[in-house]
């Protein structure tokens, strides 16, 4: 399945666009104000997300959002497979020249790794942006060193010029605000986020935006099932506008993890037995903590004696990461760590150069997990000749790295790099050749921890989406699931391309202030207990004044706004064919009414009327004709549905079998 | 809207707003001052204590040899410590909704509150709040129940009795309330009930009310707390700090506005600076250790040690103490150390920085690597083979009549080259000391209490501008010993109002406006009627209410409620319904009756595809099933 993913992305185009500015996104607040119709709000939302596949660490996630006024960024990725420009989201899109800081209301990372996180210094320093960046505790402390990280190999390494440099980095840090779970943070007046645990990596979340009634859910990556060492994504059910998923396993209902696990240690078991080495080059933070959580308690179960060596450097100090955040892990490290910390191994001990030599059984992780450079590629180098050894990939490589290669079952390997011949020619004095055969066993095996389509559809139950839309995916396979999700939630679903933008109409609520008075007088009127089931209709004077909404008593408008009371009167004549005299004729009318209209107040007043509930009925005739009678009916605005029903049915005529009492 | 005090206590107050038919207590803090009455309970066996004289009153009349034990003077109750409950009969327990936690040290009652009583609701506290106050309520149980005593003393309790008695003893209030220390199930049980909140964090209550926590500055997770509708806000402001200490700086501006200003918890030391009392314990500190005798820190095991470990981390290499051992025992002593390294999100700037680096964030982790600072769960174990003197020793509880501490008070009182520094304010040291008169050490009293001062609260209240204050009747008068100092008491236009324990108050609010959501499709109707130009822009219009009633809420909040505990609740209420009726109401609102499956649904696919699985891997071998890893922790 990798293997397809990874052919799509390089086909990809690498067009890239964002979103829109402002004004082209009405406000909510500027109808209010405006006193003029209050009808649908626009939300704009426009997704550049490059379509990547099951890996993780490639792809470019960029999504601008446009909610109420508003334009947040979510995600500022990079891609991995490119060495040039296309490596970064398209900025241009948003403006053609100056900087961002007008056209973003805030930025925010969902977690460290580079896909959603390596553009940051770009954009912020390189292109210009100053406002506000969110992201987790843990993230805010990870995503620095990755980026310097990441650094260092394009620019010491690759020798690239037009790179951004550390002290863009840290300049760029400190315009992060951090956040916390559940808390709701102000951005400005009307902006409020809010992080929910996304148990994808240490600090990974999901963030919902909300602007007044209208909100949007990013899931950013997620994981819906708990694993060795982090929880599962849990959202409450806040019914967003729309709800922005990623889609990675799209339909992929995956093997249980115990399977993988199983696969993954009996391979481990078996190489380890056969006396032969196993390297397993794994990034430093993520699968790295949980792999060795896995191989930790196996070994202790099985009472293993051959070493387990941790790479030095960054992995090291990635485990201290885990121990202070411990609050970001899985409920039962959390309640173990005070005992035993989990991040603390027992059998798993640093690793260094020489002991690559050693005789003997051993598994080595090491970075970095694409064996494009560093420790791995050199361990890489000295155990790829015997074929009892064993190279597990738990990750995602792209093209071109020696890691893609070997995946893709090439048996010899050419070192084009200068660096590298000297690297071998230190490691193996007196041999000078430039290609290497490969001899060890290749397994790939995906650790990665995105939700599958069962946890998507999960996620879907939790949060109720009114909207749902699909990306960092395949398009084909988000197809399906598309397909799914509407037939099972009969909600739309959208799965936009790069540079695409997807608008979704919501139906916002508007919030009204309700003088207390009025309230109290309509629920005595409706009995003692409401049924919360049935809406309920209730009569009031709306009243718009200053940017505010107020419901209030008839009465209490008119004395507020020094306004009389016009009361509109509908009158009609009926003419009625009738030869008895003219206060006969009324108590008839009276029999008539009271007969049909069971349930009404009808009075029959001495003056000459008739009264049904507040409409008035009175009986006149003229000399020349006095069989011809004619009704004068008079009712208010407020009686408009009886009023009606009146006239049509008295113009029937009365019935003959009428006694005039 | 109304306010019901069931705590008298300025700093562990228990307090229940009534608010828009919502019921929300405000913390529950449980008064410990209780426990000097009570003799000391000595983890080994202390002649001294045992051959103490039993009481006789005067005259002969009374004897209560078994219960009251005389020491220097004094009178003890001889009985396991008990502790003043806050108010059970103001209100029944089993109405509150919610319960929210300002702090660890003000929610040491829960378990009293929330368990035998009938409650049904839902307790929300920061995550910190609630691990620290498990430590603390773990520790509590522990000191009671590692040292049990079979007598329970009840006599002195009767009234007529207690008016005889002597000392402080007679004056002791609300002595039939007094209750034992609670059981570590109770414990368990009342934390279950415990959801965690974030700062910030907007929490709706049935949607009526929303309650929000905002960083108060003075604990790890403390928190001061927003109640607040579409139109009206309550602050309850409780153990705040301005002081710039370990935790995230107080959240001042979230408080403006508000209706209603509850304050609670100010410094029990008004006239204590914290910084030149930890000044004062640094010197005292080394003084002794020079002169070789030993430092008892009564204390209790989280919150302000951390503190004083790290001002004592950057002391000791100045003052040369370099190798003097530093002795941090209680039973949590190892969970607290630890406990305080992973809450970066709570701390203070500089300290989230440091883990950034990744360091941990407090120096005490360096102390422990360095084996400067050892840590022990008892004096009995490892500590009595490893312990060298002289020595500095940390310990609980600082009442000194439970824990560890009883121990060491034996030990060293009577060399006056040692020294006790008390540095927590909750308790006066005169009478924690008097169970041990005579005494020759030294007692030092530096009691460090970092929350706001009379000072800071009139600036912070000249700053938020609430509209009206309550706070405990303590601090509308100079403190007593201090009658003159007319800057130790709030001073304010209008008045605040007090309250004492058993009050209940009217707060003075006028409500004038609900906010409703007007349906989207109403929207047309009001466009269309605007057209009719009647001089202004004024309709009328059916907007669509809905309205929850809330027992139906109780019901889908808690499916388990039955119909008689429904009229119960009614009855209480005032409402005499009969269960049909009850039934009726529910069914018309949607909720049907059900019993609960006692076995998990197993439909035939299940069925079949255990069977197929078991089928397929009957004849696995059984290295194959070591392979794996069960996730229920079976072990084959």
């Amino acid at each position: 399945m990798a293997r397809e993913v990874r052919c799509k992305t390089v086909e990809e185009p690498s067009l890239v666009a964002l979103a829109k500015t402002h004004a082209a996104t009405p406000s909510f607040k500027n109808k209010t104000a405006s006193g003029s119709h209050l009808s649908n709000v626009h939300l704009c939302i426009s997704s550049s997300c490059f379509l990547s596949g099951a890996g993780q660490d490639v792809g470019r996630s960029c999504i601008l959002v446009s909610i109420g006024g508003k334009n947040i960024m979510l995600d500022c990725g990079m891609h991995m497979g490119f060495n040039d420009d296309r490596r970064f989201p398209d900025f241009s899109y948003i403006t053609q020249q100056g900087r961002l800081t007008e056209f973003l209301d805030c930025v925010i990372i969902s977690h460290f790794h580079l896909d959603h996180c390596g553009a940051l210094p770009y954009m912020s320093e390189m292109v210009g942006y100053d406002g506000p960046i969110y992201m987790t505790h843990p993230t805010k402390a990870i995503c620095p060193i990755l980026l310097e990280d990441f650094r260092k190999i394009t620019v010491d390494k690759k020798g690239e010029t037009n790179f951004f440099t550390s002290q863009m980095i840290k300049d760029c840090m400190k315009k992060v605000v951090p956040l916390n779970l559940h808390q709701t943070v102000q951005v400005d007046d009307e902006l409020e986020i809010k992080a929910y645990y996304a148990g994808h990596v240490l600090g990974a979340a999901m963030v919902q935006i909300k602007v007044g009634s209208e909100s949007v859910v990013y899931t950013g990556d997620y994981n819906m099932t708990p694993d060795r060492h982090l929880g599962a994504a849990w959202i409450d059910k806040c019914r967003p506008d729309i709800l922005i998923s990623e889609s990675t396993y799209a339909t992929t209902i995956r093997d249980s993890k115990r399977c993988r696990e199983r696969d993954f240690l009996k391979k481990v078991h078996e190489t380890v037995e056969r006396g032969g080495k196993v390297l397993i080059p794994v990034f430093a933070l993520g699968r790295a903590q949980e792999l060795c959580i896995l191989l930790e308690t196996f070994w202790e179960r099985m009472n293993m004696k051959a070493p387990i060596y941790f790479s030095t450097g960054l992995t090291e100090k990635a485990n201290h990461y885990y121990k202070l955040f411990i609050t970001w892990t899985n409920q039962k490290i959390r309640k173990t760590f005070v005992q035993r910390n989990m991040f603390e191994f027992k059998h798993i001990k640093a690793f260094d150069r020489s002991y690559a030599d050693n005789p003997g059984p051993m598994v080595v992780f090491a970075t970095p997990g694409m064996l494009h450079a560093g420790q791995s590629l050199q361990i890489f180098k000295k155990w790829a000749g015997n074929e009892k050894n064993m190279i597990i990939m738990p990750g995602y490589c792209v093209q071109g790295t020696i890691g893609h290669k070997i995946l893709n079952g090439q048996k010899k390997l050419e070192m084009e790099n200068r660096q590298t011949v000297i690297e071998i020619e230190r490691c193996e004095p007196g041999c000078c050749h430039l290609s290497l055969e490969v001899k060890l066993q290749v397994e790939y095996m995906s650790f990665s921890a995105h939700a599958d389509a069962k946890g998507i559809m999960q996620l879907i139950r939790m949060a109720e989406p009114r909207n749902m839309l699909l990306v960092h995916g395949e398009a084909k396979k988000m197809e399906f699931l598309k397909d799914k999700i509407e037939q099972e939630f009969t909600i739309n679903c959208f799965m936009p391309a790069n540079g695409e933008t997807t608008t979704v109409i919501t139906n916002p609520s508007v919030p009204v202030d309700i003088s207390l008075n009025l309230l109290k007088r309509e629920m005595a009127l409706g009995g003692p207990l409401p049924d919360p089931k049935k809406p309920r209709t209730m009569h009031g004077t709306l009243i718009m004044k200053d940017n505010s909404l107020r419901l209030v008593s008839p009465e209490q408008a008119l004395k507020e706004l020094g306004l009389n009371e016009h009361q509109l009167r509908f009158t009609c004549r009926v003419q009625l064919q009738d030869p008895h005299s003219d206060p006969d004729t009324l108590s008839r009318i009276y029999t008539h009414l009271k007969s049909v209209l069971k349930g009404y107040t009808i009075q029959h007043l001495p003056d000459g009327t008739v009264m049904v509930e507040s409409i008035v009925i009175k009986v006149s005739s003229s000399a020349e004709e006095p069989n011809t009678k004619v009704l004068l009916l008079s009712w208010s605005y407020q009686d408009e549905d009886l009023g009606s029903f009146l006239s049509t049915l008295l113009k029937k005529g009365l019935p003959s079998g009428l006694s005039s009492m | 809207m109304k306010l019901y005090c069931l705590s008298g206590h300025p700093t562990l107050p228990c307090n229940v707003l009534k608010f828009k038919s919502t019921t929300i207590m405000l913390d529950c803090g449980l008064d410990t001052t209780s426990v000097l009455q009570f003799l000391p309970l000595p983890l080994v066996h202390s002649p001294r204590l045992s051959k103490l004289p039993g009481w006789v009153s005067k005259d002969g009349t009374i004897n209560l040899e078994k219960e009251l034990k005389e020491c220097a003077g004094r009178v003890f109750v001889d009985s396991q410590p008990e502790f003043c409950l806050p108010e059970k009969e103001l209100l029944d327990l089993s109405t509150i909704d919610v319960i929210l936690i300002s702090n660890y040290h003000c929610m040491m009652a829960l378990p009293y509150i929330t368990e035998h009583t009938g409650f049904t609701g839902t307790v929300y506290a920061t995550e910190p709040t609630l691990q620290i106050g498990r430590l603390l309520m773990e520790e509590l149980v522990n000191f009671m129940e590692r040292v049990p005593k079979a007598q329970s003393a009840t006599c002195w309790k009767y009234k007529e009795i207690q008016r005889l008695l002597p000392g402080p003893l007679k004056d002791a209030v609300e002595v039939s309330t007094w209750k034992r220390c609670y059981s570590m199930q109770d414990v368990n049980s009342a934390l279950s009930k415990v959801q965690l909140v974030g700062y910030s964090q907007k929490v709706e209550l049935f949607g009526a009310v929303q309650v929000t926590p905002l960083s108060s500055g003075y604990s790890l997770g403390s928190s001061n707390w927003i109640i607040q509708s579409h139109y009206e806000k309550v602050s309850y402001v409780s153990g705040s700090s301005l002081l710039t200490t370990h935790p995230q700086p107080m959240d001042q501006s979230s408080l403006k506005n508000s209706d209603v200003l509850i304050l609670t918890g100010l410094t029990q030391m008004p006239t204590a600076n914290p910084d030149g009392m930890l000044g004062d314990f640094c010197s005292n500190l080394a003084m002794t250790i020079r002169a070789g005798g030993n430092v008892l820190v009564p204390c209790y095991s989280s919150g302000v040690i951390y503190d004083l470990l790290e001002c004592l981390y950057q002391f000791i290499e100045n003052a040369n103490l370099g190798s003097t051992p530093f002795y941090f025992i209680s039973p949590v002593a190892n969970s607290s150390l630890e406990f305080s390294q992973i809450f970066a999100e709570w701390l203070c700037h500089n300290k989230q920085s440091k883990v950034y680096l990744p360091e941990p964030p407090f120096p005490h982790a360096e102390l422990i690597q360095t084996n400067k600072l050892k840590h022990y769960p008892s004096i009995h174990g490892d500590f009595s083979s490893e312990f060298r003197q002289p020595c500095v020793v940390f310990t609980g509880h600082p009442s000194l009549r439970f824990g560890d501490v009883v121990h060491f008070m034996e030990l060293w009182g009577k060399s006056s080259l040692n020294t006790i520094i008390f540095t927590e304010p909750d308790f006066s040291y005169l009478d924690a000391l008097a169970p041990y008169q005579p005494l020759a050490m030294k007692c030092v009293y530096c009691p460090i209490d970092t929350r706001l001062n009379f000072h800071q609260v009139s600036k912070l209240l000249k700053e938020v501008q609430p509209l009206h204050v309550v706070c405990p009747e303590q601090y509308t008068q100079p403190p007593p010993a201090q009658s003159h100092r007319s800057d130790l008491m709030l001073e304010l236009q209008p008045p605040p109002m007090p309250y004492r324990r058993c009050s209940v108050l009217g707060l003075p609010f006028r409500r004038r406006w609900e906010r409703i959501q007007l349906l989207p499709d109403v929207g047309p109707v009001a466009t269309h009627l605007s057209d009719l130009q009647w001089g202004k822009k004024i309709f009328t219009q059916p907007p669509i209410v809905q309205v929850l009633p809330l027992k139906k809420m109780r019901v889908r909040k808690n499916p388990r409620t039955t119909r008689g505990d429904l009229v119960n609740n009614l009855q209480r209420a005032g409402t005499k319904v009969t269960k049909p009726t009850i039934s009726n109401t529910l069914r018309r609102q949607g909720l049907k009756s059900c019993s609960a499956r006692r076995v998990t649904l197993r439909k035939p696919v299940h069925v079949q595809a255990r069977l197929k699985f078991a089928r397929e891997h009957l004849d696995d071998p059984e290295e194959d099933w070591e392979n794996v890893i069960w996730s229920d922790e079976t072990k084959i």
